[in-house]
């Protein structure tokens, strides 16, 4: 049997020292009822010295009827650690916006002393709770107990990973719609498609309620619903005054930092060129009692991004300038199903829908879930000299001078 | 649709079966498989959706993850084995 403890990993022991918390301590205080975690720290510190991972996974994911929500993770010495020969994860749906009741928090770890390691994530990058480390024959009664408890798996593998969005109108007043409520209804409106794999890889829906991001949808979902507004931001000029006399230079850290200069301040008004405004938040996150976002509020919807898996990493590109996202969403979940039927017929296995596009061509993709292409999908539709506007170019063919349409 | 999803479900087993150990097979392998035998008349993506979802339900398939997701027939855990 392998050691572990304080005499038996020095190198694991390394990582307890300094102020903040340390996840070496938190699984030897698990190690101390817990075989799994024993194992656990045996054989990390055995990697930490032979610079060698010794964990696979893969194979088994999930329980009857379920094709995620279980990651199968298995260790390549089972006779030397025993206790963690399976050490699978189990990912469980996380309530939008990560709300708990403590209560729900100590039925959840409960159920995971009873039935697995007692470690968890809270959370994984995809957001989900997750349950770190159990053994096959432990996946039923744990998932019984955690549906009987409210709770359901997540989404892993070929399917829609549990979708998740940032706090929303719950805790926050910039967000331009209701995040949590989106969130929850694409969750119970995909439940087959998040229980059971049917596309060429995995889909991730990321809502964040304004353009600061927070849950990063722009970079880690295959459609990012950002929240956004059309009109113009509102100003409170004696508040940007009172900004002034507490001390903030508004010409140094406001107008010199708008990404397009849109903003002009003359030491008693602040104007703002809303046209030209992109809406990066900068300006509202310095003066939040002057400004605020628009009354016209929705979202902008973008599609593509995704972290270097099989191909590079993809930032996602706007497909929907603007839509008002209330329910029942029937455009966005119309607009959804349209995408997914074109890349479960065309993408090839393990590719993301950002890198069908890549391979096929925006103008293709969009004229195969029925878009209208417009000049807000590309950065800079000013300069780019492959944009072709149909109708000037129809009105040039009309005047008879023009060029046949460059391709 | 005249093909019902129980015997799409039948075809379907019959092809995993042949590819057991072979080549893995995705969801939507099956599916555009099934579309092609059938024809687009016969049978679409909704049968084969209740198709797979009988086959798994009922345990004669497993969902299984090598990279991807794949509908295959039980077996011993793949990753498990050495």
């Amino acid at each position: 049997m392998a050691q572990s403890g304080n005499n038996g990993t020095p190198l694991l022991d390394e990582l307890e020292k300094g102020p903040w918390p340390s996840f070496v301590t938190q699984i030897k205080e698990q190690a101390a009822k817990n075989a799994m975690c024993k194992d656990l720290l045996a054989l990390l510190e055995r990697s930490y010295r032979e610079k060698v991972g010794h964990w696979k996974h893969g194979g088994i994911v999930g329980v009857l009827g379920y094709g995620g929500g279980v990651i199968g993770r298995y260790n390549d010495l089972p006779e030397e650690y025993p206790h963690i020969a399976h050490f699978h994860t189990m990912r469980v749906n996380m309530p939008s916006g990560w709300f708990y009741t403590s209560a729900s928090l100590r039925t959840i770890c409960d159920i995971w002393e009873r039935h697995g390691s007692g470690l968890t994530n809270m959370h994984g990058s995809t957001g989900d709770i997750i349950l770190l480390g159990t053994t096959t024959d432990q996946l039923e009664p744990a998932f019984r107990e955690l549906t009987e408890a409210g709770f359901d798996l997540g989404g892993s593998g070929s399917a829609v990973r549990t979708p998740s969005c940032c706090v929303g109108p719950a805790r926050c007043e910039w967000a331009c719609y209701d995040t949590l409520h989106l969130t929850n209804d694409l969750t119970h409106t995909f439940q087959d498609e998040l229980h059971r794999p049917a596309f060429p890889y995995k889909f991730k829906f990321k809502c964040s309620g304004c353009p600061n991001d927070c849950v990063a949808a722009i970079a880690r979902a295959d459609m990012s619903i950002i929240g956004t507004w059309r009109d113009d931001i509102k100003i409170d000029q004696a508040e940007v005054r009172a900004a002034a006399q507490a001390g903030l230079d508004i010409h140094r850290d406001v107008c010199a930092r708008c990404p397009t200069q849109c903003m002009e301040w003359d030491g008693n008004t602040l104007a703002i060129d809303d046209a030209n405004c992109v809406k990066c938040m900068h300006c509202i996150n310095a003066m939040p009692k002057a400004l605020a976002p628009g009354d016209d509020r929705g979202a902008t919807i973008l599609l593509g991004s995704k972290a270097p898996i099989v191909q590079g990493a993809q930032l996602s590109a706007v497909l929907v300038p603007f839509v008002k996202l209330e329910p029942p969403y029937r455009e966005l979940k119309d607009l959804v199903q349209r995408i997914w039927d074109f890349w479960c017929e065309n993408g090839k296995n393990r590719e993301r829908v950002g890198e069908l596009v890549q391979r096929v061509g925006l103008g293709n993709f969009l004229e195969a879930i029925g878009v209208e292409p417009l000049p807000e999908m590309l950065a800079y539709p000013r300069d780019n000299p492959y944009v072709f506007y149909e109708e000037y170019l129809e009105a040039e063919g009309d005047e008879g001078a023009a060029e046949p349409a460059a391709q | 649709m005249a093909v019902t999803s129980e015997t799409v479900a039948d075809a379907m087993y019959a092809m995993i079966a042949e590819y057991q150990g072979k080549k893995k097979l995705k969801a939507t392998d099956l599916t555009k498989a099934m579309i092609e035998k059938f024809g687009e008349a016969e049978c679409d993506r909704q049968v084969c959706k209740a198709a797979i979802r009988t086959l798994i339900d009922s345990g004669k398939c497993v969902y299984t993850y090598f990279g991807g997701s794949y509908i295959e027939l039980p077996h011993a855990e793949g990753a498990a084995q050495g």
